[in-house]
């Protein structure tokens, strides 16, 4: 049985995360624990919240995180998660992110759209991916979220369209981290495939 | 492209017993027709976009039954579910989250001690908070000239009135300005119900849902007298709501989730099929 860890830094509700990844079938655990984490086959980073309090809470497990990345474990951020593997983010001034997909995190501008950017909204798939198995183009998935995250398209697995073209899923250089803006755990079916092709990459 | 949002509102009243029900559900063909969790798989499988779950039991001292009824939808149904009813505190905002909900509808409360907005989303985050509007049209437009007064579809004039407690109480506040300042207090999100149409089948309050969704920059919620599908399409052309809550149509089975998605649908309104 596939060992998945939910990583609590104290911020968000880890339940729904938790939940629908027993109902793909997985037995998820939600630790702050460096052993733990290290010792799993893949990691969930969830996210709500603001991106300054998320990097406070996350420094003392960062280079636990680092080390699970470079020994090529798969690591999935949902929302803020997805938001604090980039570079850097303008929530809050400017601050530095953890780095490990090159990009930045910047605010919707204030056009006739209503920020924050809430409900279902449709995907554009840009690259093949195992975590995309079974999903069509064009997709509905739950999204809720007033930043957005711009990346390069070597980055970039989905886009999706509010006004701008943001990426609504990311991918590092090894192809091991990946992250979604849209809430798989919030995403009916779909999302609930798209944490069953997570737990089936570990 | 985003989507106009479909909303079932489950009205739950709570029994000593632990036991707990949905108001006015007809459907014949459900196992258990009243149970809410039963309710809440059916609408998640027709395709819902969002449930709303609304305590209307009078007393919250059975907030337990409450709290079993999120977890066990959470348990099974992976959309958005909001909880509203008698919130009055930062400690049962935390409690229903944790259940499992993704959001806190506050009404009352808010009206009453509006610092709860501010505190609520510092510590949530305002994607978590939903502060209920409800409101009646007041056609004293003389002696409140501080009010935003709108021209109404038969060419009278009003301000509209926030009123609470279900509805009884009247408070002299205008509802365009208190929605003004939750938004910037921090809420993430306006449900909007016009008292004068809860219950009638007339159709949503256009005027004061077109002026909040013009003035905000938050999403609104469209909520109150829907009785056929023309009223939920024009809740989103006229009324330019982001999203649309309703209970009896759904309820009593007159018409189905993809029924109104595909009447929008071919209307040119985006909706998730």
């Amino acid at each position: 049985m596939k060992k998945i860890t939910i990583i609590d830094y104290g911020l968000g509700n880890l339940r729904s995360v938790k939940k629908g990844l027993e109902f793909v079938g997985s037995h998820p655990k939600i630790s702050s624990k460096p052993c733990e984490i290290i010792n799993s086959d893949g990691l969930i980073l969830p996210g709500v919240g603001a991106f300054s309090d998320a990097m406070n809470n996350i420094q003392s497990l960062r280079s636990t995180i680092n080390d699970f990345i470079d020994m090529g474990r798969p690591v999935l951020g949902i929302c803020l998660g997805q938001q604090l593997i980039m570079t850097c983010s303008e929530e809050g001034g400017d601050i530095e992110g953890l780095n490990i997909i090159p990009g930045s995190v910047r605010k919707f501008p204030c056009n006739n759209l209503k920020v924050p950017h809430m409900g279902w909204n449709s995907i554009k798939i840009i690259h093949d991916h195992p975590l995309f198995r079974g999903i069509e183009n064009g997709e509905y998935l739950y999204f809720v979220h007033s930043y957005y995250v711009k990346t390069d398209i070597k980055h970039s697995l989905a886009s999706c369209d509010y006004g701008l073209d943001f990426s609504a899923s990311v991918i590092s250089e090894k192809g091991n981290v990946i992250g979604t803006q849209f809430h798989p755990e919030k995403s009916g079916d779909a999302g609930l495939k798209i944490l069953k092709n997570f737990v089936d990459m570990c | 492209m985003l989507t106009k949002r479909i909303i079932p509102c489950l009205d739950v009243i709570l029994d000593d017993t632990g036991g707990s029900v949905v108001k006015g559900v007809e459907f014949i063909d459900l196992k258990k027709a009243g149970d809410p969790v039963e309710l809440a798989k059916r609408y998640n499988e027709q395709g819902a976009d969002e449930l709303v779950f609304l305590d209307i039991t009078a007393s919250h001292e059975k907030r337990d039954t409450m709290i079993d009824v999120i977890e066990r939808t959470a348990d099974e149904v992976f959309i958005p579910l909001t909880v509203g009813g008698g919130i009055n505190s930062i400690s049962n905002i935390r409690q229903i989250l944790r259940a499992g909900a993704d959001k806190v509808a506050i009404n009352t409360t808010a009206v009453k001690n509006p610092e709860i907005i501010r505190e609520s989303a510092d510590i949530f985050g305002s994607q978590c908070i939903v502060i209920a509007i409800d409101c009646k049209r007041n056609y004293d437009v003389n002696t409140n000239n501080d009010k935003t007064v709108m021209q109404l579809e038969d060419g009278k004039l009003a301000w509209y009135e926030v009123v609470i407690y279900g509805g009884r109480k009247r408070t002299g506040i205008d509802a365009v300005k208190w929605a003004t300042q939750v938004q910037e207090m921090g809420a993430g999100e306006v449900l909007l119900t016009s008292m004068d149409r809860d219950g009638t089948y007339d159709g949503f309050d256009i005027p004061i849902t077109k002026k909040l969704s013009e003035t905000l920059d938050v999403p609104i919620i469209a909520s109150g007298g829907v009785g056929n599908l023309k009223h939920i399409y024009e809740g989103f052309t006229k009324g330019k709501a982001d999203a649309a809550l309703a209970a009896s149509i759904f309820h009593f089975g007159e018409y189905t989730i993809p029924q109104v998605k595909k009447y929008l649908s071919e209307k040119g309104i985006a909706v998730r099929n």
